[in-house]
């Protein structure tokens, strides 16, 4: 039996690092920004609608992935000006672009709530196809590096660091003539475009496009980014290393599942075991802070020779 | 230099908690001057540099900049006219980004950002020259994490980084307040130190009557909103915390209302 665990492992493997580059568009609002944004489930969706809606058409794949990320970056951008220009809240403003999304999604998919598309009949970049997987392994791991590396590049430049600054320390943004409103709007852009171009990968891996297959999207992504956070954050320092712990948190969520999936958890309760996670691996490091916190006041108590800073 | 005709701001007008924090302010600042702002609690000093810097927009009146009009502009347009330093150690510099690449935002305050390296090695070596000045061993540190530094630390970065490119006129809001009293003084003698340094034009509101009175070439007390008192030359260098005391009682006709500002 577990000869037989490890051999279906790819699956979930491939899978991860898919949701591993949804996370890396998570880590990016959700750390970088400081925003919490529910935009991603719906633009995964249309990520995925986008894509195969075009390729099925007759499109080629790479610039039907290309337009994909185009139109997450358009989410992004609602998102951004109802939060900025409407002074709506980041996290209702992600709900109300993510509820018409919906609707849009339909709409891109011709009214259908799921659209196929077969690794038989179209040479798509990834597959679950069982004889695919190790191609599918190194072309998301390739799509990976270079995000991660654009992103790395991107995040050192001036520009990078305003967006930087902006999610840090707005006030110290603006007394330092950043525009945070177009910085905001540029994060969520960006974010929303990977998510996409994660979607576009997504719906190829599962051989269709679902309406539904962004629901509760945001809760995998960042359960992804915590678990990366929780078992790397004192190693991965680096920037590129961050992101990288998004990508194996996300592996490491999808190899989880296919455990608990073996051991007999009813799929219908998969929702409810993400839910739980995330509120878990959120919570652990909350209360060490807080066990800490205690303690280290605690130690206050006991005079102790001022020592003079500056 | 810096021009402010009939400046008036009402919060939350037409509420109960409505309350009028300037009102009709007229204040000229020639080259070079060094104005120490006192006043009791609610007299209106912070809210006069927020509104110089943009943080709140004007009721009415008008506030121009050596020459140019700033008043409807938003505030991280105006931000390449002034420098600021906060009360807040914390509210200056972003702590989870390095004390480099602080340095490298601030000094980019009011330039298109581009796609060009965030902070070049040359600045780097610019930066670590500069940091040896304050003598805080921060040129050892310059990719550790500001949030690592303590109060008086962060102060002085965020003094440095004000200044990093000359602002028209310095803003230090209460910037020592949250210091303990020997780190208080530190930061205090390396503003005055930068001011005269770089010749900058500075406004420093402060709670501290011995500081406003031992700082600075002018002295203006606010009350409820209003200039109250302007004294420069060698009027203020005679001047004394009590005389001070006694001239505020007289013309606003109550007694000083700040704790902090008598205790110190």
């Amino acid at each position: 039996m577990v000869l037989e665990f490890l051999q279906s492992l790819p699956s979930p493997i491939a899978q991860g690092m898919i949701w591993g580059i949804m996370a890396i568009g998570v880590f990016i609002t959700f750390r970088v920004l400081d925003l919490a944004d529910l935009t991603v489930d719906g633009s995964i969706a249309t990520g995925g609608a986008v894509l195969v809606v075009l390729t099925t058409s007759g499109w080629n794949i790479w610039l039907a992935l290309f337009v994909a990320f185009l139109a997450g970056c358009a989410a992004g951008l609602v998102t951004g000006v109802l939060h900025t220009a409407f002074g709506i809240p980041a996290i209702l403003a992600g709900i109300l672009t993510q509820l018409s999304l919906y609707s849009i999604n339909l709409r891109i998919m011709g009214g259908r709530a799921n659209t196929p598309i077969s690794h038989r009949k179209y040479d798509l970049i990834v597959s679950s196809n069982e004889n695919l997987l190790p191609q599918t392994i190194l072309t998301a791991a390739i799509f990976i590096v270079v995000i991660i590396a654009i992103l790395y590049w991107f995040f050192g430049t001036e520009m990078g660091h305003s967006i930087r600054a902006t999610g840090a320390n707005e006030a110290m943004a603006r007394a330092n003539g950043i525009n945070t409103s177009s910085r905001k709007i540029f994060g969520l852009v960006l974010s929303n475009g990977i998510v996409a171009v994660s979607g576009g990968l997504l719906a190829q891996f599962s051989a269709n496009a679902d309406i539904n297959m962004g629901r509760g999207a945001i809760v995998i992504g960042l359960a992804a980014v915590i678990i990366g956070e929780v078992i790397f954050g004192k190693i991965f320092k680096n920037f590129a290393l961050k992101l990288f712990a998004c990508v194996i948190g996300g592996v490491i969520y999808y190899i989880v599942i296919a455990i608990v999936l073996k051991i007999g958890l009813n799929t219908n309760d998969l929702k409810l075991f993400s839910a739980l996670v995330v509120a878990v691996f959120l919570g652990v490091p909350y209360w060490k802070n807080q066990l800490s916190g205690k303690r280290s006041s605690k130690k206050d108590k006991q005079p102790k020779e001022g020592k003079a800073d500056a | 230099m810096l021009e402010i005709t009939n400046l008036s701001k009402t919060f939350n007008p037409g509420t109960i908690n409505e309350k009028v924090a300037l009102s009709n302010v007229n204040l000229t600042l020639q080259d070079g001057d060094f104005v120490t702002v006192i006043g009791g609690n609610g007299a209106g000093k912070s809210t006069l540099l927020n509104m110089i810097s943009g943080v709140y927009s004007a009721d009415s009146g008008s506030i121009v900049v050596d020459g140019i009009n700033v008043t409807n502009k938003p505030e991280h347009k105006r931000a390449k006219y002034f420098g600021r330093v906060f009360q807040d150690p914390m509210t200056g510099t972003a702590a989870n980004m390095e004390i480099a690449e602080n340095l490298a935002l601030a000094a980019r305050r009011g330039k298109r950002r581009t796609l060009r390296m965030g902070v070049t090695s040359k600045e780097k070596a610019h930066y670590k020259e500069l940091l040896k000045t304050l003598g805080l061993g921060l040129e050892d540190r310059l990719t550790s994490k500001v949030g690592l530094l303590s109060g008086g630390q962060r102060q002085a970065l965020t003094l440095l980084m004000a200044t990093l490119q000359k602002p028209k006129l310095l803003l230090l809001d209460e910037h020592t307040a949250a210091l303990d009293p020997k780190t208080s003084a530190k930061v205090l003698a390396l503003s005055d130190k930068i001011i005269k340094d770089e010749h900058l034009t500075a406004m420093m509101v402060t709670h501290n009557m011995n500081d406003a009175i031992n700082y600075g070439n002018r002295l203006i007390m606010m009350h409820e909103g209003r200039i109250i008192l302007d004294i420069s030359g060698e009027e203020k260098k005679k001047l004394t915390v009590e005389a001070l005391l006694h001239k505020f009682e007289e013309i606003s006709g109550s007694e000083f209302a700040n704790d902090r500002a008598l205790l110190s």
